[in-house]
């Protein structure tokens, strides 16, 4: 049943020879030097016309006959006990056709939903709401975390106590290990909430046949969406069916069923009739999800060789009223350090709750740990790369540093004069880790037909990454075809199970199981050859759409004669990602470089490039992994300059809940960003594919802020980097 | 938003007239004025469509310099306009600064100074702040990192229009036409203090339409610069802007200055004290300085807002200096 197979893996200048055990239907895995001939070529997304002409259908362009539209009522109070809610006059209002309540609930944040309706036109659903009386009970609230720590807060929820308990980690003793610290840092550091922004807003549309129920739907993880719904009402799973064919972001916040689809659902169901629902950009602020706030009060000592000797971190951190805030990761696996002791806190407040957002805890705490590690350079009068390369734990990441370095031109830029009349430029370097290897669960189905086409399909969804694109690249690579026969078919419950479109986990999980199929497949096409050409199937390959006799390549036969040649309509296969076998490292190593300028009289700062070096495992299409590291810098620009949920202490309402007050970056915002990948063969799976989602935006915020320091020679410890704490730094305000 | 139906008026008379009916809004380019009815901060029954009266969007030169701007002429020919850039460099910046390149060219100066303030309370639909009628200003005890410095209270807005600080530089005059006919006001004068009425921010009476702007040539020889401090450099306001208009005589003496902020105040603010330190001056860095601070003198901040000072001073001198010819910086 199993094999041993012996793989070349590792990256250039550290090769070796790893011996993994495979099933025996498993696909030899890629190793070093595999040759390709679709894989590795810069290919544009084959969604990518549809997408940029508007033909692409997102949720929100679904329209089926007869459709409603829903519209949520939502608390105007951050914490409030719902007295009464009446429907009666929503209810009676021409062209309303359904109206819930969410009965007696008590309200901890603003913008909790209270009700919702549907009706003929988004207008009228609207016009409804605003005849819902509702009687709300005002509480004492509070919506600073530093407030919400003090005994005398009013308390979030019943059972009182905002500030949770702490997760701990320790390793080795600290106070030793600052004993013998050369030079500490002891300083706070604080980030803002950040929310999560996708371009398309959360919604779904829900149709109902009996007790079969459809849903269009913005996510992120259509089998989870489908779960949540089966359970929601009691239907077996498959009598609900999930589709999401495109769709316009998520970055962790759209996985399951959240309130707007149940709704949806409900409304569908009371209406007797279809629902869209999709929340508006306020809504989208407010009740979606966020990245939580930190604060990490920060001690770091070092050796006079630069060697940490010790590091300690006490975080509390707080999206709203839940969701976990821990920052602590990137202390426990960036850099070598004895002696260690983490402290995470979640503090509740009136707030919408946190959701995951693209690597959970990792830019908040890199910016922290970093900046503190910069700050303990400076004292050791140590060259802050040189710094990093003393504790860096790992192999990929040196070479990275290596490349990175020259193409940022490191010693020259971090010696060069920094000021330039009113100018001051810097640059900063910070450290990536992630994991993304992917996990089993995915299976994927690959059918030839007739005219010589082949589908791939797998129930995973394109966040907008490019998954669509990458799927067909593997099938094709694997079924020897070019890409223009593939077609790949994503985003419905009806296809094979797929893992949520989170945590890097797509490419790696998604290309095995395609891998395999298409593997699968080609067993079968060659069955079928076989006869035709005189040889056994062994002895046959496919490349460019022929079919050869290895051995004798004049005998062959076009790929399209050969699906001639399949009885019925098609021929199918399935194939599985088998649990990752242990190759040559189970992490993915990165670093960043950025360069920036501040106008040291107006404390405005500009980012102005970018060197990134990632490792990305083997390299599907290089112009969607290129993507990749562009959105995860640009998203880190915003969270390092602009981004905050500010929050009204007042009223409790979010004051910035826009687009043009809540500050993305845009275009003449976005440094020049150059992207280099160490190409490691790791082994891991059939494909060797590793996921960059994540990898790519851990470092942004902290390089950025690393730079700024170095611009004008002082920290600043409070991301966003705006204005005002640029001057008070600089000791202008 | 509420329903609503869009009329066309045949003249500027009748279009005031339509106007002078309660429920009733012009709309020009629709930018501001969408946002607002999306917020449902104007609930009007019906939009008097400004767009269908024809000959309001030129721009007509005359040639001693002079301008006469009609309403609907967009930003972007505003910004694109050689007369404008010849004589009136700091409008044709102004404008260029402003939004981006689609709402530039959707965006209308009638609209551009009639816009309403940005600030956050404000714009939220779930707070009545003063201006909507309330009893308090948010602003003053909450977040309040873009709003006033200057000329504040009881609201504490700022004037959110690029074109407002220029045109009172160049000391524009608005034809406003009403139901009862036309009167002319001083740009400097369209523009209220919160004081006198928080909940407006300008002299328009019901009724009544910016049917042209009439900017007037500066003075010989004189030379203008206008400059913005943005936080983000796309789709963003500014913090702060300046305009600086400044006129030579033969000994190299500034014999005319005019300085006008933007974003700082509840309308644009004037600084006679900068005005004054320069008058006779020859220009140098020290005495742009000075003059800078004294433009931000008086400046009363709120908690949050107190860096907006030294970016107002920065942008005053670097205004100063480019106007004046002297080598900036930060280019
Ligand atoms: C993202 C964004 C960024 C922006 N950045 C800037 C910026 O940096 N600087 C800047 O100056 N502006 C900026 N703007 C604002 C924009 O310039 C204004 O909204 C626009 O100029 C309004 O013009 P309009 O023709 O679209 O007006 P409309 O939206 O049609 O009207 C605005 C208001 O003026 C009234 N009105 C219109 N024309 C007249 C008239 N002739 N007489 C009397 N009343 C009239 C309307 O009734 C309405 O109340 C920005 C806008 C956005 C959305
Ligand atoms: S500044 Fe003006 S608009 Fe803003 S809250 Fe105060 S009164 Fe309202």
């Amino acid at each position: 049943m199993a094999r041993r197979v012996t793989l070349r893996l590792g990256f250039e200048g550290e090769l070796r020879d790893v011996v993994v055990t495979i099933p025996d239907d498993e696909p030899a895995p890629w190793q070093w030097g595999e040759k390709f001939s679709v894989v590795g070529v810069a290919t544009p997304r084959l969604d990518g016309p549809l997408k940029a002409t508007g033909r692409a259908p997102y949720t929100c362009d679904i329209q089926l006959p007869g459709m409603l539209y829903g519209a949520i009522l939502r608390s105007p109070y951050p914490h409030a006990r719902v007295r009464s809610v009446d429907l009666g006059a929503a209810r009676r209002l021409a062209g309303v056709r359904a109206a819930l309540e969410r009965s007696g609930a008590t309200i901890r944040f603003a913008g909790q939903e209270v009700a919702a309706v549907a009706a003929v036109s988004p207008e009228i659903a609207r016009d409804a709401l605003r005849l819902i009386k509702v009687e709300y009970a005002p509480m004492p609230f509070v919506v600073a975390m530093d407030e919400a720590s003090r005994p005398d807060a009013p308390d979030v929820f019943e059972s009182g106590g905002n500030v949770g308990s702490p997760h701990l980690n320790e390793i080795g003793n600290v106070a030793a290990g600052f004993e013998t610290a050369a030079a500490s840092v002891d300083a706070v550091y604080t980030t803002p909430v950040q929310t999560h922004v996708s371009l398309e807003t959360h919604g779904a549309v829900a149709s109902w046949n009996g007790d079969e129920l459809t849903v269009w739907c913005s996510t992120q993880g259509i089998f989870g969406v489908r779960d949540d719904l089966a359970v929601h009402f009691s239907l077996p799973p498959e009598n609900v069916r999930v589709i999401t064919a495109y769709l316009g972001g998520g970055f962790g916040s759209k996985f399951g069923a959240g309130h707007e689809v149940i709704f949806a659902a409900e409304l569908a169901r009371m209406a007797r009739a279809p629902v869209k629902l999709m929340l508006s950009r306020a809504e989208e602020h407010v009740a979606t999800g966020n990245r939580p706030s930190s604060r990490q009060h920060v001690r770091i000592g070092a050796a006079r060789d630069g060697a940490l000797t010790a590091l300690e971190l006490e975080q509390h951190g707080s999206g709203g009223i839940g969701g976990g805030s821990g920052s602590a990761a990137p202390y426990l696996s960036l850099y070598r350090c004895p002696n260690l002791r983490t402290s995470e806190h979640n503090v509740n407040i009136n707030a919408g709750p946190a959701s995951p957002m693209r690597a959970p805890g990792w830019p908040q705490g890199c910016f922290a740990l970093e900046l503190a590690i910069d700050e303990l350079a400076r004292k050791l009068n140590l060259d802050r790369l040189e710094m990093r390369r003393r504790n860096n734990p790992s192999p990929v990441r040196a070479l990275e540093f290596e490349l990175g370095a020259r193409a940022f031109r490191w010693e020259e830029r971090a010696r060069a004069p920094k000021a330039r009349g009113p100018m001051r430029r810097g640059v900063g370097v910070a450290s990536a880790v992630w994991h993304g290897i992917g996990a089993s669960g995915p299976q994927a189905q690959c059918v030839a037909f007739r005219d010589g086409r082949v589908a791939v399909r797998i129930g995973t969804q394109d966040v907008g990454t490019g998954t669509r694109t990458i799927i067909a690249m593997v099938a094709a690579e694997e079924l020897g075809l070019p890409l223009s026969s593939v077609i790949a078919e994503i985003g419905d419950t009806r296809y094979l199970f797929s893992l949520p479109s989170g945590g890097s986990m797509t490419a790696p999980s998604t290309t095995p199981a395609v891998r395999q199929a298409a593997a699968h497949l080609k067993g079968k096409l060659m069955r079928l050859a076989a006869p035709a050409l005189g040889a056994e199937p062994e002895d046959l390959v496919i490349s460019d759409g022929v079919v050869r006799v290895r051995a004798e390549p004049n005998r062959a036969m076009q790929f399209a004669d050969l699906c001639r040649r399949i009885s019925g309509d098609s021929l199918a296969a399935d194939g599985e990602h088998v649990p990752n076998y242990g190759g040559y490292s189970m992490t993915q190593a990165g670093c960043q470089f950025a360069g920036v300028e501040v106008d040291i009289e107006t404390g405005i700062v500009r980012v102005v490039d970018f060197v990134a070096v990632h490792d990305a495992g083997a390299i599907v299409d290089p112009l969607t992994a290129r993507s990749q590291v562009n959105g995860g810098i640009i998203m880190g620009v915003g969270f390092a300059l602009f981004e905050d949920r500010r929050l009204d202490p007042q009223t409790g309402l979010m004051v910035n809940p826009t687009m043009d007050d809540y500050k993305l970056p845009g275009v003449l915002d976005t440094p020049e960003i150059r992207a280099y990948f160490v190409e490691v063969a790791n082994g891991i799976t059939n494909t060797g594919v590793l996921g960059l989602g994540e990898a790519v935006h851990v470092a942004a915020a902290a390089a950025i802020g690393c730079a700024v320091a170095d611009a004008i020679g002082a920290p600043v410890r409070d991301l966003p980097l705006t204005p005002d704490r640029v001057l008070a730094a600089l000791g202008r305000v | 938003m509420k329903r609503f139906a869009v009329i066309a008026p045949a003249d500027l008379s009748a279009a005031a007239r339509m106007l002078a009916e309660p429920n009733r809004s012009a709309l020009a380019g629709g930018v501001d004025l969408l946002d607002l009815l999306k917020q449902e901060l104007a609930a009007p029954d019906e939009l008097v469509n400004l767009k269908a009266l024809g000959g309001l969007d030129r721009i007509e030169s005359e040639s001693g310099g002079a301008l006469r701007i009609g309403p609907l002429v967009t930003l972007h020919q505003l910004a694109a306009s050689p007369a404008v850039r010849a004589r009136h460099p700091a409008l044709a910046d102004a404008a260029a600064e402003a939004a981006t390149p689609q709402l530039r060219n959707l965006a209308t100066v009638g609209g551009n100074l009639a816009q309403r303030p940005r600030c956050w309370y404000f714009r939220n639909p779930a707070i009545v702040c003063l201006k909507k009628g309330g009893s308090k200003c948010y602003a003053v005890a909450g977040l309040n990192r873009y709003h006033a410095i200057l000329g504040g209270g009881p609201s504490f807005i700022v004037n959110p229009s690029n074109l407002a600080p220029a045109l009172v530089a160049y000391d524009a005059t608005l034809t406003l036409h009403g139901p009862d006919g036309a009167r002319k006001l001083a740009i400097a004068e369209f523009f209220t203090l919160p004081k006198a009425d928080p909940r407006r921010e300008n002299a328009l009476i019901p009724g009544e339409i910016i049917a042209a702007i009439d900017v007037p040539a500066p003075p010989a020889g004189a030379r203008s610069a206008y400059i913005e401090a943005r936080e983000k450099q796309s789709f963003d306001w500014p913090l702060a802007s300046a305009v600086a208009i400044l006129a030579m005589n033969r000994a190299g003496e500034i014999e005319y200055a005019r300085i006008v902020m933007g974003a700082v105040a509840p309308i644009p603010w004037r600084a006679p004290s900068a005005e004054k330190i320069l008058h006779g001056a020859r220009l140098d860095r020290a005495v742009a300085d000075r003059a800078a601070q004294a433009a931000l003198e008086g400046a009363a901040p709120l908690a949050h807002n107190a860096y907006k000072i030294p970016i107002a001073r920065a942008m005053v001198r670097r205004a100063i200096l480019r106007a004046g010819g002297i080598a900036d910086e930060t280019a």
